[in-house]
């Protein structure tokens, strides 16, 4: 295990010398140094007084694996001290890392702001989105795992490979076969019904709630409350028809479907969107089951 | 290699029309994309979806704003275009059970938003992006297209003629990030890149890390110019310590900015009579940082965005989103408090310069969305046009590259017409800095077969990043937070000559240290280390445009603000700025704007809001 502190950053100085500018060039030359000066005297600021206040670091042990690296193979946890700054999330944090201590440190992330549902992790024992979570209401040292039942790819990121299978497993697109006549006529939908479906169209296939599943995790087959949620939201949507609905029961019926959820609600707590998963897949087993009676 | 008709690069907004109207128009398409489908950033848009769908609504009106908006630098062919087909394809996202908004009559939602003389942005609460990207890759997952995800496109395949209007573009080379291996991507009817933007030149700004303006670098060195590059919008409400958007339909909902005074100052110091808090970006924006400038911020830094006065069943009907965002991002309860705000880069409305059709300058290569200048947006774009603009152009350059006919374009690229040679003498050196990246050609015999110049591409790519692997060098994050640095410095907002200057200096030096970089992680599986340092690359070459643009275009149009030019001037600046690669040499020309629409020609007014 490593331990980095962070160094203090030598600006290269510039000769301060100043000549008599003559030409615009170098009245632009000396205004640039001034002002690379005053960077320069901002930034050491900035680390003094990081320095003086020394428990504004954050500890974060972070887990590390690489197949294909000699010292990786075994996977271990890096230590890393990260100076903290005021709204600081995980993803802040190991971003700060990665650029400044080890740029192979290797996690997903793209939007920042929890809508593309890249960062999804293990956070001090549970599944957050990392660009979601304060640092300041981690207890510290902030342990960062990748997330747990799936296999991991290296460090922080996991194959979704089978998370986006049983997503694409409940048909997750829709269908229908009333459509209005008119090129430029929309299909009307009333606000309760969209108000209906809204939560359920929130998910950003992050894979949280799967991680956090015990059914998934002893029964591979599993839909999971995420694809769950995904048929949930065809299947309530009344511009679809009652025949779709029919077919979308069906589909969630199947073995490896709603039955097996126990209600344990660890997909609802831990959800980015605060989707009630468990709710939604409560609702449907009582739909599947009113329909089943309907044909009895 | 992999072989398909139709290649599409990205999959945002953009791609995903693109590969749906290719397949519709009977090719075999694959969508290569360096992130899978749904974590694109067309997924972060926010407030909506300009269209003239009602009935006292038409699509003259919406084009009139787009003109007027743009600053008279759009053209009328493909401002049109986005106006006419936006209605049909906001239906069809509807029709593929997109969950909009909707009125007690069932309809769907339409919004004010800045810039516009009708309600026309149409909007699923304030996560429009976010319903419009999964419902179009939920119609990519029922027809079945192939998707290569996590597979980063690192260059285009295409033939070396000296004139680049004679080159061909056969397909791409890629990089699959998950096990490291490189390949050919064969397309057989074309490439359409629909990269996205190019937010990560700035180190304040609303885009995603992926951001990096991939499409736009690869093309512009394969010789397709770079368009309008200096046109960058700042998108007036961002959150001071992350970027993060707030929504325009906070202010078009009735959300008000205050000063450290508790001013309404867009009326109260004047900056927008009329419109106020909804006048066009480019002047909200400015009207901030004057604020801030003399004093009226808060913190010395941003201004206040106040929606309390909405209510909360208002706020929480249409808002929701923003609620959690100023939550999440900035600590701020918008029920309860003003949320602070400040401009953040945004939009880039130039990119690769294409026709209405997405064609560009070289035969098979296409380019939509984001990362295409047709141009839609000319000077400034009104929000809300550009998620149109991915599926009315997106769908064109999927059905064009399918090989449906289409008719004759009336947008020309490349050097035909009436362009002109730009003569201004930059001080700084632009451009390659010899020794490393992609040299010219040895000036050898022109390769054309497909087969030689894929697996030509393919060979670079590959010498390049072994070679990116193997040595000793400086990590790239520093050589890319010093552009950042700088063009957020000197390329903002405000503009002025001798900064301009300095950053085109600053840019060189970084390309110097570029020279010199290396990828410490030694992986073939996931190494983002590598993938980050051939992006920084592509920041380099677009901050470089960006700034040679913005220092020779003097005048102020739109988003472009020049201290020493403090006009609009069409006399001599009612054209396009382009820039070419040249084999390394930046080549700054020109072309005039098209302003003949269909049955009328745009005249410029007074753009006053
Ligand atoms: C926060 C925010 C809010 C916005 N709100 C609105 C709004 O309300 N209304 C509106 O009209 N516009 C809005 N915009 C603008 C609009 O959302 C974007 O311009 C648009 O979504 C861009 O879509 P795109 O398909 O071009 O690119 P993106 O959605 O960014 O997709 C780019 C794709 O390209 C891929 N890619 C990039 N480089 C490579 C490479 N080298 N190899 C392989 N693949 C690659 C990525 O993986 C991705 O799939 C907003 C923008 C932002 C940032
Ligand atoms: S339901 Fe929630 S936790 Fe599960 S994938 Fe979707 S957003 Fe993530
Ligand atoms: S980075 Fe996109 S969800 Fe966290």
């Amino acid at each position: 295990m490593s331990t980095q502190i962070p160094k203090q950053t030598e600006e290269s100085t510039e000769t301060e010398a100043e000549t008599q500018p003559a030409s615009k060039g170098e009245e632009r030359r000396a205004e640039k140094r001034r002002r690379a000066a005053e960077r320069r005297e901002q930034r050491q600021e900035e680390e003094a007084e990081k320095a003086a206040a020394d428990e504004s670091t954050v500890e974060l042990k972070v887990f590390r694996y690489d197949p294909q690296v000699e010292g990786k193979q075994e996977p271990r946890f890096d230590t890393f001290h990260v100076p903290f700054t005021k709204g600081m999330t995980v993803l802040d944090a190991l971003m700060y890392a990665r650029d400044t201590y080890d740029s192979s440190l290797t996690f997903r992330h793209s939007c920042r702001q929890a809508v593309c549902g890249s960062d999804a992790m293990f956070v001090n024992g549970g599944q957050k989105l990392a660009c979601k979570t304060q640092i300041s209401d981690l207890e510290e040292p902030v342990r960062v795992e990748p997330l747990p039942h799936a296999e991991v790819t290296k460090d922080l990121v996991v194959d979704m490979e089978h998370f986006y299978e049983q997503m694409e497993a409940v048909e997750p697109y829709f269908q229908t076969d009333e459509y209005p006549d008119g090129e430029l006529e929309e299909q009307r939908q009333d606000r309760a019904n969209r108000e209906k479906i809204k939560m359920s169209t929130r998910c950003i296939w992050c894979g949280a709630c799967m991680s956090s599943c015990n059914i998934a995790a002893g029964d591979n087959e599993y839909l999971g409350p995420a694809a769950i949620n995904k048929a949930y939201r065809f299947a309530m949507d009344e511009r679809e028809g009652e025949e779709m609905k029919q077919k979308r029961l069906e589909i969630i019926e199947q073995e490896h479907g709603v039955w097996r959820c126990q209600t344990q609600f660890s997909c609802t707590e831990v959800c980015p969107k605060d989707i009630p998963l468990t709710e939604h897949i409560q609702e449907l087993k009582r739909e599947a089951v009113k329909n089943n009676l309907k044909f009895w | 290699m992999y072989e398909h008709d139709v290649v599409v690069v990205g999959a945002g907004g953009a791609g995903l029309r693109a590969a749906i109207a290719a397949q519709e128009a009977g090719a075999d398409v694959a969508m290569v994309s360096k992130l899978h489908p749904v974590r694109s950033h067309t997924g972060a848009a926010e407030g909506g979806i300009n269209a003239a769908l009602r009935d006292a609504d038409s699509w003259q009106d919406h084009a009139y704003d787009t003109m007027k908006g743009s600053d008279y630098l759009g053209d009328a062919p493909a401002v049109e275009a986005l106006c006419q087909e936006s209605p049909e394809e906001v239906i069809r996202l509807e029709h593929w059970g997109m969950p909009f908004s909707r009125e007690d009559d069932g309809r769907v939602s339409q919004r004010p938003f800045g810039g516009l003389s009708f309600p026309r942005t149409t909007y699923a609460g304030a996560e429009t992006g976010h319903q419009m990207l999964h419902t179009m890759y939920e119609q990519v997952v029922k027809r079945g297209i192939t998707v290569y995800d996590e597979w980063h496109v690192m260059d285009l395949a295409v033939t070396d003629e000296d004139d680049p209007a004679e080159r061909t573009c056969h397909g791409v080379v890629a990089y699959d990030i998950q096990s490291g291996e490189i390949s050919g991507f064969r397309a057989e009817n074309g490439v359409i890149l629909a990269t996205g933007g190019m937010g990560q030149v700035f180190d304040h700004t609303t885009n995603a890390v992926a951001n990096t303006g991939d499409g736009v670098a690869m093309a512009y060195r394969a010789g397709v110019p770079m368009e309008d590059m200096e046109f960058i919008q700042f998108h007036p409400t961002t959150l001071p310590s992350t970027g993060v958007l707030i929504s325009e339909g906070v202010r078009g909902e009735g959300g008000i900015l205050y000063n450290s005074e508790g001013e309404r100052f867009m009326f109260e110091h004047g900056y927008a009579n009329n419109d106020g808090e909804l006048a066009s970006r480019d002047v909200v924006s400015r009207a901030e940082l004057t604020e801030v400038n003399e004093g009226r911020g808060i913190e010395d830094e941003y201004v206040h965005l106040d929606m309390r006065h909405l209510g909360e069943e208002r706020i929480l009907d249409r808002l929701e989103n923003i609620l959690h965002l100023a939550e999440d991002f900035e600590g701020a309860d918008g029920l309860t408090e003003p949320m602070p705000v400040k401009p953040g880069q945004h939009y880039a409305m130039g990119g690769i310069e294409t026709n209405e059709f997405g064609e560009t300058v070289i035969d098979g290569l296409y380019a939509a969305g984001e990362c295409a200048c047709a141009s839609v947006h000319g000077a400034n774009r009104l929000g809300g046009n550009a998620l149109p603009e991915l599926i009315v152009f997106g769908k064109r350059a999927g059905r064009h590259a399918a090989g449906e006919e289409m008719g004759e374009a009336e947008i020309e690229t490349g050097r035909s017409g009436d362009w002109q040679p730009a003569d201004y003498e930059f001080g700084v050196e632009v451009g390659e800095t010899g020794g490393s990246g992609t040299a010219a050609a040895d000036g050898g015999a022109v390769v054309t077969d497909a087969e030689s110049v894929l697996g030509g591409a393919v060979d670079r790519a590959q010498e390049r990043v072994d070679e990116l692997l193997s040595r000793k060098g400086r990590n790239h994050a520093e050589i890319r937070s010093a552009v950042q640095e700088t063009m957020t410095g000197n390329v903002n907002v405000f503009r002025e000559e001798g900064r301009l200057e300095e950053t085109l200096g600053d840019l060189r030096e970084a390309r110097e240290a570029y020279k010199d970089v290396a990828v410490s992680d030694p992986s073939r599986t996931f190494n983002t280390d590598l993938i980050h340092t051939i992006e920084t690359r592509n920041i380099l070459d677009l901050a470089e445009a960006l700034t040679m643009g913005a220092l020779a275009r003097e005048e102020f149009r739109g988003a472009h603000w020049r201290k020493e030019h403090q006009e609009r001037k069409d006399q001599d600046w009612l054209k396009h700025t382009l820039i070419s690669w040249n084999d390394g040499e930046p080549e700054l020309w020109y072309k005039p704007v098209v302003l003949e629409g269909e049955n009328k020609t745009y005249e410029p007014k007074s753009r006053s809001y």
